[in-house]
């Protein structure tokens, strides 16, 4: 056991080093990145959208990619010690992740010669910002229940619906979509994929308030949308298989750590909160508390470790990825609640913890929930039988959805 | 800065664990858990031999002392299968606590006598702390050492039936001592207890100006009990994880194959879910042992906190596991026949031994407040 690079990983991050001290500003101390509040104003995109190109004009965009699409086909342990290295610079926020790390491999795997030409360059280089268009007011676990239809007439596509929890709709050019296509076969089978023009008549586009303030996700209603048959993504009726390459490339959560607020600020914080008469860290339930957060995040810390070390040897991180997030995301919820409980009568005004307990409940949903989660380290990690469905050979516009009218 | 990296064991590590998990699945199938468990027995001698053969209770004792001289990841791996088997022997009581604080503190004379013998198996040795409920404190210890004799009463002290030497934790002017005990050399009564997992039984022993001598500086025994516990702690908790493991597997076989309302009841949400959680906590506990373990053999100061971690989670996993196992075996779970018991036993056993979880845990915060306070 040992933490060091070898000789090729030292000499690729050499690289990456020398690449970001020509471009870049190293970050100061306690100076941070990736500000979510500041991702939709004009000024950080235009930011974003250079250091992108820049990145792309010297081969360090889309690393993974295969060459002939502009990317070097690194492993994926050099693309983790890119991230670990930029992540060292001060940088705009990432704003092209479910491009480059989903949507491009869609494209790849099922689009035509003319598709590619006309769309990965673009997207590669950052001149072209991508969302995905799947979930659905009633189809969030369950996604493929969607119910955006798509009809043909001539050689168009009239799209009616509606799809939310689009990241960054309101700054992309094109958007992925998977529509209905035949409500009369079963539901896997009736669905066809799509690439739309976000900025086309009929493309109705609203910002979501989010309970903790912000806005990082968006609605959009489709109404008559328009989009010709050349933006078809594989064969109709085909769209699940698709969108399954789309899901399968969502980027597996790598380095762990997380739970929001760390150890020290909590001993901090217990030290100056006063509990029964003396400092809440000298009572035995607050220091339980705080031990209990410090070894599930080490656990974290120490499984991401593991991670790299697989990626390290080419492997590639499977389904258990899901703990990253199954233990990180409550654990997040869980230390802010108990950092407001120590201000006790204090804990009212609206801080950093309070902040954090607020935007903690959207990560244990988005992106599937701790439930899905725990399907997927259920089925497809411990290789236990899913629960018997009542929706899989009947025709979708059969499958009830919702109890019965009296 | 972290970055690739090895954490991992090497191949030649993963072969001897591989070769561990085969001897045991031939001379310590559960059967040997149960036999001296059913037979009113307190450990089985043969297998103690047995595995002495194979070097593994000298796998960290170096070869000049007749060890095998691995290291502590090696020592890590077996552990973990010893855990596995639940194996009837006092491995963690000799190797994990006597062999670590002599291989820590012996002087070379006390090195040669003792280290000899625990490697070959020939002794057997253990660690006496507990004097009553809880977890004693320097100022609680009533237990004395004084010129070259060691007096009071110890309980719950593992192996203590079968142990030939013990390390005992003893007042001695205004601090303590460790005092190191032949407890072959006369001035000790032993009563055996009767214990929640009899294949790993204790005793209390009692002591009457027993002849002694300390184990390192006299008066700083408990600071040298600390080290002691931390380097038990992480090779325990592989241990630990070793039995969670195969509780779990075994939990996961019997619900694929029991059928309710006309289907597996492993493909019941309530049930999957709850095999998802402890899959999660048994790889949070892997992971923080493997820190533990990288730590431990490269006598890495991060073992003061790699160690509570390690302790923690792994007794957390073990629990988990086995609570869940008689419980997802319903019925047959509660029944002597079946094996979720022997589990159950030895999960709680384990718990206890070095301190639980809560006394980690506390142990944890002091280390953490005292490094921010630096």
């Amino acid at each position: 056991m040992d933490f060091n690079d070898t000789k090729e990983e030292a000499e690729f991050r050499a690289q990456a080093r020398a690449f970001l001290d020509k471009h870049r500003k190293p970050l100061a101390k306690g100076e941070a990145n990736n500000m979510l509040s500041e991702r939709d104003d004009p000024d950080t995109i235009k930011r974003a959208k250079e250091w992108q190109a820049c990145k792309k004009d010297n081969g360090w965009a889309v690393l993974t990619w295969p060459k002939e699409f502009g990317g070097r086909e690194a492993t994926p342990i050099q693309s983790v010690i890119w991230s670990q290295e930029e992540a060292k610079y001060s940088v705009p926020p990432a704003i092209f992740g479910i491009g480059l790390g989903m949507l491009g491999p869609t494209i790849m795997a099922h689009g035509t010669p003319e598709q590619k030409a006309k769309y990965i360059e673009k997207m590669a280089r950052g001149d072209e910002i991508w969302c995905q268009l799947f979930s659905e007011p009633a189809a969030g676990s369950d996604l493929a229940g969607l119910r955006t239809s798509a009809v043909k007439k001539g050689d168009d596509w009239i799209i009616n619906g509606q799809k939310i929890w689009t990241t960054g709709a309101h700054f992309s050019k094109w958007g992925m979509i998977v529509t209905r296509t035949d409500p009369t076969v079963a539901k896997h089978a009736g669905l066809t994929y799509f690439i739309v023009d976000m900025e086309a008549a009929g493309v109705e586009i609203r910002q979501i308030k989010q309970i903790n303030g912000g806005s990082g996700f968006n609605e959009v209603f489709f109404s008559d949308a328009k989009v010709p048959d050349s933006n078809r993504l594989g064969r109709v009726g085909d769209g699940w298989r698709v969108a399954l390459t789309t899901l399968m490339n969502e980027r597996a959560s790598i380095g762990g750590g997380g739970g929001g607020m760390r150890t020290e600020d909590l001993i901090r914080q217990a030290r100056q909160a006063e509990l029964n008469g003396k400092p809440a860290l000298e009572d035995s339930a607050v220091r339980q508390k705080i031990a209990d957060f410090y070894i599930r995040s080490a656990g974290l810390k120490y499984t991401g470790y593991r991670t790299l070390t697989a990626l390290s040897r080419g492997t590639t991180p499977g389904p258990e990825s899901s703990i990253g997030k199954l233990v990180g995301a409550p654990l997040g919820q869980e230390v802010a609640a108990f950092a407001i409980e120590m201000q006790g009568l204090a804990g009212g005004a609206l801080g950093a913890a309070q902040e954090a307990y607020l935007g903690s409940p959207g990560l244990r949903i988005a992106g599937g929930t701790d439930e899905i989660m725990r399907n997927i380290l259920a089925e497809r990690v411990l290789r236990l039988p899913p629960e018997p469905r009542l929706d899989k050979e009947t025709a979708f516009r059969d499958i009830p959805t919702g109890p019965p009218s009296k | 800065m972290i970055s690739a990296m090895n954490f991992d064991f090497s191949e030649d590590q993963k072969l001897l664990q591989k070769t561990a998990r085969d001897f045991l699945a031939e001379h310590s199938p559960l059967q040997t858990n149960r036999d001296v468990l059913e037979g009113g027995k307190d450990w089985s001698p043969e297998l103690w031999k047995a595995t002495a053969e194979m070097g593994w209770q000298g796998a960290a004792i170096p070869e000049i002392y007749g060890g095998a001289g691995f290291g502590h990841l090696e020592l890590s791996l077996i552990a973990t299968e010893i855990g596995r088997s639940l194996a009837p022997i006092p491995f963690a009581a000799s190797v994990y606590l006597a062999t670590e604080a002599i291989l820590l503190a012996g002087s070379d004379a006390q090195k040669k006598k003792w280290l000899t013998a625990l490697a070959s198996g020939g002794a057997v040795g253990t660690v006496a702390l507990a004097e009553g409920p809880g977890f004693p404190s320097p100022a609680s210890l009533k237990t004395s050492f004084s010129g070259g004799k060691v007096s009071g009463k110890k309980i719950g002290v593992p192996a203590g039936n079968i142990a030939s030497v013990a390390i005992v934790a003893a007042k001695s002017g205004s601090g303590v001592t460790l005092a190191l005990v032949d407890l072959a050399a006369g001035g000790v009564t032993r009563t055996p207890t009767e214990s929640i997992d009899p294949t790993q039984a204790s005793a209390e022993l009692n002591f009457a100006g027993a002849p002694a001598e300390a184990l390192g500086a006299e008066g700083k025994g408990f600071e040298l009990l600390e080290r002691v516990l931390d380097r038990a702690a992480v090779l325990l908790a592989w241990e630990q994880i070793g039995g969670a493991e195969r509780a779990f597997e075994i939990t996961r076989e019997f619900a694929m194959g029991r059928y309710a309302f006309g289907r597996p009841i492993a493909s019941f949400q309530a049930l999957k879910h709850r095999m998802a959680d402890q899959y999660v906590s048994l790889e949070l506990a892997k992971s923080n042992c493997y820190w533990g373990a990288w730590a431990l053999s490269g006598d890495d100061p991060e073992l003061a906190l790699a160690a509570p971690s390690a302790r923690v989670s792994a007794t957390q996993a073990f629990d988990l596991a086995s609570i869940e196992m008689v419980q997802m075996h319903g019925g047959v779970g509660f029944t002597w026949e079946y094996d979720c018991h022997l589990f159950y036993r030895r999960a709680k056993q384990q718990g206890l031994v070095i301190g639980t979880a809560s006394h980690w845990r506390e142990k944890l915060v002091q280390r953490l407040a005292a490094k921010q306070a630096a």
